[in-house]
Formats: C-alpha cells, structure tokens, sequence
C-alpha cells in the first residue's frame, strides 16, 4: 500500500480483511471467559396462549445443566424500550418462538439437552397469522417506520385517476423475507465488580447499551457493550435482540458469564423479518406518458408485541412528478413474529410494485420504460416540495442505458429466443433517503506522529473502518496507515447504529469534525507534543440537529437480461448492471460490494427467497438456509454496479449518499420487468419462482 | 444432544456385527444429513458406527462391463470417475446437480441413498409427523407442501425422497448390495425406496443391522444416452422440484430401450414403467414421448399447492427423451 496521502474514493484495501479471512477476526460468540455458561432457548410451540406450567426438573437433572430460567426465577427487567426484550417476565405467548425459558448449562451440548427436557404446558387461543388484503383488523397507523405519515394526499388521487386516459391499477404481493446474516446473533455477557460487559452482535452497540441499561436498571457508566466484529446484520442487528437481554440476565442471576447465540433455526422467530405486503398502485397518465394520479396503498402485517409499518409507499412520495397523490399505508396486528428493518424497509417493498406498475404503463402506453420514467421527473420532491439537492436519476437511466446496451431490445413481449430460454430486458429505478444521526468522535495526536480516532462505529462488513480511517488521514494530510481507528465499543464516543445507510455520513461527521479540530489545533502549535499528546472530542449534535431545506436522497438505475426456461419456468439472470447516484464515493472497493451486494439480495426477493407463514402453527416454514433460498454464487451473473459522481454541497464534510441499501432497491422490479419482456407473463406476486412461471409457458 | 458412543470399525462384518448388537446404532458415512438430524434431535443414536473409512471407497468395472461403486465413494468422485461419465452421464449429471460442492466433497454413496425427506415437518420435533413419530399425523397434506409428493403418496405421508443420485440409479438399473446379519444379499434400486403406505416411518426395505456395501451399474446397453436434468427454485443447492433421469436407445427412428425416473414427485425414485411400455418400439417422436409421459403422470394426485409438479416433469421428461433422441440417433 502507497504511504502517501490517498485521493479520496481510493480503493483502500479492507483494514481486518485478512483477520477476517485468516479466521482471527473474534466475533460475539467466539469469546469465551472462564467458567461460561451456555444458554439454550426454549420457544414456545404454540402461536398464542398462556404458560400454565413450566416444569423444570427433567432439565436440571441433565448432567451439566445449572440452571433453568422461566418467568418465575427470571430476574425482574425494568419496561424495555423495545417489547420484543421484555422476556421471561410474564406467562403471555404472542407467538410461537417467543422465548419461555432459558437452560444454562456448562456446556453448549448439555444447555441443549436440557432445553429439550423442558416440559411446558399452555393455554391456546386462538390464532390469526395470515395476512390478507381485507383483513377484518386492517387500521392506518399514525406512523410507518422512520416516522413517516401512514397517509399523504395531494390533489384528489381518485378523481384524476379516474380521468385519466391511460390507467394502471395493478396490486402486487410480496411474502416474507429475512435477514439472515452469515454471523447469527449472539451474546456473551460477564459481570465483574458491578460492571457488565457484552459481546454481541449488532450494528450498533451504544444503542444496545443504553437499551441493556434501561432495561437492566443500571446506569449506563456500568456497562459495556462490544461489537468488534460482526457477521452482517442487514437490520436484523440494528435494535437490540432478546439474546443480549436474556445473556445479560443469566449472567446477573448466576454470577457467572453466560453465553447465548441463536441457532439459525430460531433466528426468524426472534430477530425480525420484512413484513409481507399487499400493494396495490394507480398510476393514471395522459397518452403521453406523463403522469396525473399516483396511488399507493400499503396492506401490512405487525405483530401483537410491537407496532412495526413498513413504509413501502413512502418512495412513491419521492420519485415521480404528478400533481395528484395518496400514498398511505395499513395494518393488522397478527399473532406473528414481530417484524422490522431488512435492508431498505420500505424502498426494497415499494420500489418493487411501484417500478413494475411504471412497467405496466410503459407496456400500455408503447413508450419505453426508460423514456416513460424520463417524462415524469419532477423538479421538486412531490410530496415535500422541497428542492433536491442533487437528483441524477435521468443520468443513471441514461449512462445505464448506454452501458447496457439497453436501446438495442425489441420492446416486445418473447421476443427473443435461444434453444429452449425466452430472454428479455428489464429496467427499474432506485432511491434511498439520506440519513444521518448524531455521533461523537475523538481525535488523538501521539508524539510520534501517528493518529488515533475513537468512534463507536460498527463494521458490518461494510468496511466502515477502512474508510473511517481514510475521511480521517485526509483531513489530517497522512496516509491512512498512519491512523489507527478504535471502534465497536460503548466506552468509546457514542456512535449511532450502522443502519439506514447513514453510518459513514454520521460518523464520518463527527470523525471529521474531530479531526478537523485536531489538525487546527496541531497547526496552532510549535516544539514537540507533550508526552500525552493531543486529543479532541466533536459531536455531531448542532449539525444533525438542523432539518435540511433540501429533499436528500441518492438515486439510480438497475437494467437486467434474463433467461426464462420455456420447458421449467426457471429464471436466471443473464446481466445486471446498477448505476448509481450518491454523493462523492469514499472507497470505490468496499461501495462496489455494498453496491453489488444489495443487487444480489435484490436478486434473491425476486428469484429465490420465498417465505410461508404456516398458518397452523404460526412459524415461517422456511428457517434453514437449505430450505429459505438465498442466492448463490451459481445464481449471480455477470454483475457490475457503476456510479456518476455528485458534487452535492448540503450533504456532509465528506459529500457522500449513503450506499449500504440502494442496491436492493428496484432489483426485484427490474428482473419482474425483464421476465415479462422475456415471457409476456406480467406476475406480480414473488419470488419468481418455476410454479408461478409454469402456467404462462408457450 | 444426547451422549453417543462412537466406534470405528475396521471391516464390514466388524461393523455389521456391531450394528447388530445395538438396536439404537447408526451408521455413520459423511454426516451430511444423520449429523444435522442429530442436532435437530430427530435422530438420537446410542452408536455411531463410521463406516466412511471402511474399504469400500473404490470403483470398479465388473466382468461384464458394468460398474461396482463402493458405498463410501465420495459423491463428488463418483461424479468425476472416468467410467461413470463416458458410460452413464445420468449417474454423473444427478451428482453434480445435487447439494453443493462441500456436501458432495464428504457425502457418500450409501449415505446418499439412506438420506431422509426434507419435508418441513419431519424435520421439527416440536410438530406431528408420521415418519418421525408413527401415529403424530401428518401436518404438511394440509400445510407447507408446494415441495412435496404428488405420485404414490399415502394419507399418512407426502414426503419427497430427496437424493438426485438415486433417480439416476433407478433410470440406470442399479442394484443395492447389503451386508447383514443374516448375511449378504441383492435389492434392485427400484425396489430399494420404499412407498408411505401406513408405515412411513420405513424409507427402504432395509432390515435391521443391514449396511450397504456396494451399488452395482449393469453395462450400458449398446448404443445407449442418458441425462438428467433437474429443475429447482436456484441454480445450485436446493432440492429438485421435480427431475428426471433417461436412458434412451433408439434404432432406425424407433425407440428400442427407454427408461426413465422422476425424482422430486414420491417418496422414492419413481420408475415410470408405464411410460416406458409406451416408448418400447414406438417411433421416437414428441408425440410418442408425450403419449407415454401422460401415460405416467395420469396416476399424480397432486395436493392443493404442487400441481405444478406434474407439468414440470412432463416438460422435462419430454424435453429429455426429445433431447437424447437428437443425440441417439444421429445420422448415419
């Protein structure tokens, strides 16, 4: 590596990469301190009910088992900011997998023995755990996820929908999905002179020590919470899970460390999931293409523990002009795992039936999809009427189409054959908000010369370090090797979650803001440093503290070829090519594989991962990785992701979009796209797998 | 999971006699699906035998041209073996098209052929299922069932075999050797898989203490081509919605010899006899193949959410014996 100085977007290599690959790299469950405990959950296996009894004694009786936790000898847990932590506190089961007892036991094997051995007894009632468009408990919250208003009007959406003369009124059905990260969750909790500390596993973990400390009662200075490295987490890792409640609990109750992590088996009961939705969308336009009516109306499902909306009409309220709007959203609280973030909650949902139902109408009108899209950018967010301050969305289509060879396709429906596939192309746009959080940073200078930055930032494998230590070293005039970063840990300045694709945008700030005052600081300076050297601290309060006048958001464009199989119905993608729009790129290795990372879980919510909510039992069927089909490497093509760099001056010291979750963005939309160019089957419910195919074969 | 023994046996009948000696004993060949079943705790055994470094890991020709492959033969270089590509392409296709390279690297021949349904329900304890628990009821006829049998299904199971080895084995004419306690003795590969019927909690005909020691190929038959060909919801490792495997031969624009298997459709490889009674000696034609396709599918009783099966095997067995025909009868 160059010891100069790097320009920034350099592709500086991962800092841990090789103690990741080398297997040095040490995560949540791979500490073990001296007289461990190892927990074992048991769920409960009913979908709704009361515990009657827990009877115990065959568990304690396994060799090994020290203690068995159930509601009765649990420790007491202040009300948690999160009720999906309240566990162990009550005899209430609001679904099935919700934890009823905890076995800990001297070894993993015997914790597990003794799970087994737990006898429960219940009181069913009855359950309700399919969702449907007409659900009889359908309700308009007052807020979907990230505080946005379940419904927005402007102009009369009906009326001028049903002028219109071209009309597209199609309802799109999206199953289950989940997040499983490689790295599943888990927890090692010690308590030592009234002082606890945490591993876990999570995407940010001063959250999960202020949640702990809710929680637990105790003031925060008490606690630690370590979150050095992580298997990724795609939301799922982003509030605090019941595994670091539960760990920390037992540590509390048995004196001893006590370490818990969640078989893959269980995760999708406890750790959240993206709700299904029922989306139906109006799009009401003149013959030109350019759009009157733009409806879209969210049916969800939530849990009975915690209200959760995903907000998938929300990007309808940012991506195209039209001078009517209703985007709203409902839900009905089911006897279900309670769900919540996975990558992109509400742009990955509703940019998939709102690009498709663009697609409809570009099909009905005859004008191409990238031309249709074109006609309707507006020169103001819609729903805000706020400025943007950078949109290049036309770019991405336009270089996109270039790239991709896009304006060569014969826009009709099977068209092109070779041997037994139907090919087609498709298209779709992308959009993800900037956001931003409040986070604190240290800079230190050492008399050496060398650098030290303290942020709690997470490393989710997005490689969050790397590019920390770069925005560092650039404001300070070193190479990056020259600056050590510390993050991943509580004691450290209070960092915000890695979540949102906001983690490099608020730490960043505040690594910058920090850095910046330290190099005034060393410039106002003459002679050696003190022993001590320098040290400044920055928040980033004032600065995230202030509303932008302007509508941020970064943009971009998916164009992909697949391949149906005329005899299976199977689909496999040929090419996916994303340009991307998103401030100034910090780190053009670590952006392409969030880039291209986000279009294949894109790929996968349109192909691959199905989920069934079994609706005897009350569990998603789906919960090994052999049976909930991600993608794999046999699944994904040639890939490439590409980006237009934006000089955007309101964004942050750094200029940056954050590029965690746009790749997921309008993927689905884009392949659902290019399967009906393929085949002329318009399907509209996913994955697109050969059962729904099947039926619209020649 | 519950404590085990293990034991590893230096030869067949050191590891027959063991197995003999403990009803709750195991056979262990690469673990790939006995290990997982452990963890989940449908199975629990009191002994593991590892039979995997027995010497039975060879493959070798048999007097009249077949094949003998040992049960500990790796899957992946079964796939890779010399023979089993030039002679019985099936045999090798179904392989490679089933798990993943790591799965295939450590699973074996005989565990392959003893590997358990994947239906969802045989897999949670926490739930009925007859194959796991004779009498518990059978959830998935009702339930989860989009991957499950639409062929020789019975009211107490609709679990699918899972192995792509075996459809190919059952199109080939393969033979199981076991080794027992009452000694050594032969079981066709079609008649290995057993049908639900009332008693699913028996996959196989094999008996208690039985180990398999050897599948056996037939020399192929003159002038013969064979594939499989599988359809599944990723391109790599997951389970076949429905596959088939085809062995073709045909001669002055007739069909001559025709087998065919469906994997994916029943509880064991399905031989489809009736379709081949109509391939034999009829022209080589799609109209012919999708005469004796319907003549087997006539017989699916697909359940409320995999009736899309029957169609899939009909496009891929037609689209194999279509495909073989254009290379089994090249212009002469």
């Amino acid at each position: 590596m160059s010891q100069a100085p790097q320009p920034p977007g350099a592709p500086v290599v991962r800092r841990e990469g090789r103690e990741k690959v080398t297997g040095t790299a040490r995560y949540a469950a791979e500490h073990a301190p001296p007289g461990c405990l190892y927990g074992w959950i048991v769920p409960a296996t009913v979908p709704g009910g009361v515990v009657t009894a827990t009877r115990t004694a065959d568990a304690l009786a396994v060799p090994g088992v020290h203690t068995v936790l159930t509601p009765d000898n649990a420790p007491r847990l202040e009300d948690p900011d999160d009720p999906i932590l309240s566990v162990l506190q009550d005899d209430r089961v609001p679904h099935r997998g919700w934890p009823v007892a905890l076995v800990l036991a001297e070894s993993l094997e015997a914790a597990r023995a003794g799970a087994a051995a737990v006898r429960v007894e219940y009181r069913t009632t009855g359950h309700d755990v399919v969702l449907t468009g007409d659900h009889p408990g359908l309700y308009t919250p007052e807020q979907a996820n990230g505080g946005h208003p379940a419904v927005r009007e402007r102009g009369d959406a009906e009326a001028a929908f049903a002028s219109a003369p071209v009309r597209i009124d199609a309802t799109y059905t999206l199953g289950g999905l989940h997040n499983h990260p490689m790295e599943p969750h888990a927890s090692t909790a010690r308590w030592a002179d009234g002082h606890l500390t945490v591993h876990d596993s999570s995407q940010g973990s001063t959250t999960v020590r202020d949640s702990l400390a809710r929680a637990l009662g105790i003031d925060k200075d008490h606690i630690t919470v370590i979150s050095e490295h992580v298997g990724g987490g795609f939301g799922s890792k982003g509030t605090p899970r019941p595994q670091v409640v539960l760990a920390s609990m037992a540590a509390r109750h048995t004196g001893r460390p006590v370490q818990l992590s969640l078989p893959r088996r269980y995760m999708a009961a406890v750790v959240g999931h993206r709700a299904p939705t029922v989306q139906r969308v109006r799009l009401g336009a003149d013959r030109e293409g350019v759009l009157a009516s733009v409806s879209h109306e969210i049916v969800t499902h939530t849990s009975t523990v915690a209200e959760f909306v995903e907000q998938a009409a929300v990007p309808a309220r940012v991506m195209y002009a039209s001078p009517h709007s209703r985007t709203a959203h409902r839900v009905t609280a089911l006897d279900v795992p309670t769900p919540s973030w996975m990558r992109a909650p509400g742009e990955a949902s509703g940019m998939y039936a709102l690009e498709s139902a663009m697609d409809e109408l570009a099909c009905a009108l005859g004008i191409d999809p990238v031309e249709l899209r074109l006609r309707n950018e507006p020169a103001a967010e819609p729903d805000s009427g706020r400025p943007f301050s950078s949109r290049n969305l036309a770019a991405c289509l336009n270089d996109g189409a270039r790239r991709f060879g896009w304006h060569e396709r014969d826009p009709g429906p099977a068209a092109r054959q070779e041997g037994p596939w139907l090919l087609g192309t498709g298209v779709a746009s992308a959009t993800y908000p900037v956001l931003v959080s409040k986070s604190a940073a240290s800079a230190h200078a050492a008399p050496d010369g060398s650098y030290r930055i303290g942020v709690n930032a997470t490393d989710i494998g997005t490689g969050a370090r790397t590019v920390l230590a770069q925005i560092a070293a650039s404001v300070l005039g070193t190479p990056p090797e020259n600056v050590r970063i510390d993050i991943g840990n509580s004691d450290l300045p209070a960092g915000s979650v890695a979540g949102g694709s906001s983690g490099t945008a608020s730490w960043g700030s505040a690594v910058h803001k920090a850095a910046t005052g330290l190099a005034g600081r060393l410039a106002g300076r003459t002679g050696p440093l003190p022993p001590e050297g320098v040290t400044v601290t920055a928040d980033t309060a004032r600065e995230t503290g202030e509303e932008s006048p302007y509508a941020r958001h970064a943009f971009g464009a998916h164009f992909v070829e697949v391949a149906v199989d005329s005899l299976t119905g199977e689909v496999r993608v040929r090419r996916m090519l994303g340009v991307f729009a998103a401030g100034h790129i910090l780190n053009s290795r670590t952006a392409r594989s969030q880039f291209i990372g986000g279009m294949v879980m894109g790929l996968g919510m349109a192909l691959t991962e199905g989920s069934t909510m079994d609706p005897v039992f009350g569990d998603f069927t789906e919960n090994d990785l052999a049976s909930y089909h991600v993608p794999s490497c046999a699944d994904v093509p040639d890939i490439q992701a590409h980006w237009i760099d934006e000089d955007d001056p309101h964004l942050n010291p750094m200029g940056s979009k954050g590029i965690g979750e746009i790749g997921i963005v309008g993927t689905a939309a884009a392949i659902g796209n290019a399967v009906r160019h393929a085949t002329g089957a318009r399907l509209r419910t996913l994955p697109l797998t050969p059962d729904k195919l099947l039926p619209y074969l020649p | 999971m519950k404590p085990f023994s293990y034991l590893r046996p230096r030869s067949v009948a050191e590891a027959v006699r063991a197995g003999a000696g403990h009803p709750g004993a195991r056979f262990l060949g690469g673990g790939t699906n006995l290990v997982d079943l452990m963890k989940l705790g449908v199975e629990s055994p009191g002994l593991l035998i590892d039979v995997s470094r027995l010497p039975l890991d060879r493959v070798t020709r048999t007097d009249d041209g077949g094949l003998r492959i040992g049960a500990t033969v790796r899957n992946s270089d079964l796939a890779a073996h010399p023979g089993v590509r030039s002679d019985y392409p099936a045999l090798s296709q179904a392989l490679l098209a089933g798990a993943s390279g790591q799965l295939r690297n450590t699973a074996t021949t005989g565990g392959n052929l003893l590997q358990r349904t994947r239906c969802p329900y045989f897999q949670d304890v926490s739930k009925p299922c007859n194959k796991r628990l004779p009498g518990s009821g059978c959830p998935a006829r009702e339930g989860a069932h989009r991957d499950l049998a639409v062929l020789g299904h019975s009211q107490d199971c609709v679990a699918t075999n899972p192995s792509d080895m075996a459809v190919a084995l059952a199109a080939l004419d393969a033979t199981v050797r076991l080794h027992g306690p009452e000694g050594e003795r032969a079981v066709p590969l079609t008649g290995f898989h057993r049908l639900p019927g009332d008693n699913p909690d028996q996959d196989t005909v094999i008996r208690p203490g039985e180990l398999i020691t050897e599948v056996v190929l037939p020399p192929r038959p003159d002038g013969a081509v064979s594939l499989y060909r599988k359809a599944r919801d990723r391109a790599s490792y997951a389970f076949a919605l429905a596959s088939v495997a085809a062995v073709l031969t045909v001669r002055d624009g007739r069909v001559q010899h025709a087998a065919l298997a469906f994997g994916g459709l029943a509880h064991r490889p399905w031989r489809a006899r009736a379709a081949e009674d109509v391939l034999r000696g009829a022209p080589a034609t799609d109209e012919t193949f999708a005469r004796a396709v319907d003549a087997e599918l006539e017989a699916a009783v697909p359940l409320r959410d995999n009736g899309f099966k029957v169609t899939l095997a009909r496009n891929l067995a037609i689209g194999a014996l279509a495909g073989l025909t254009a290379r089994a009868a090249p212009p002469r």
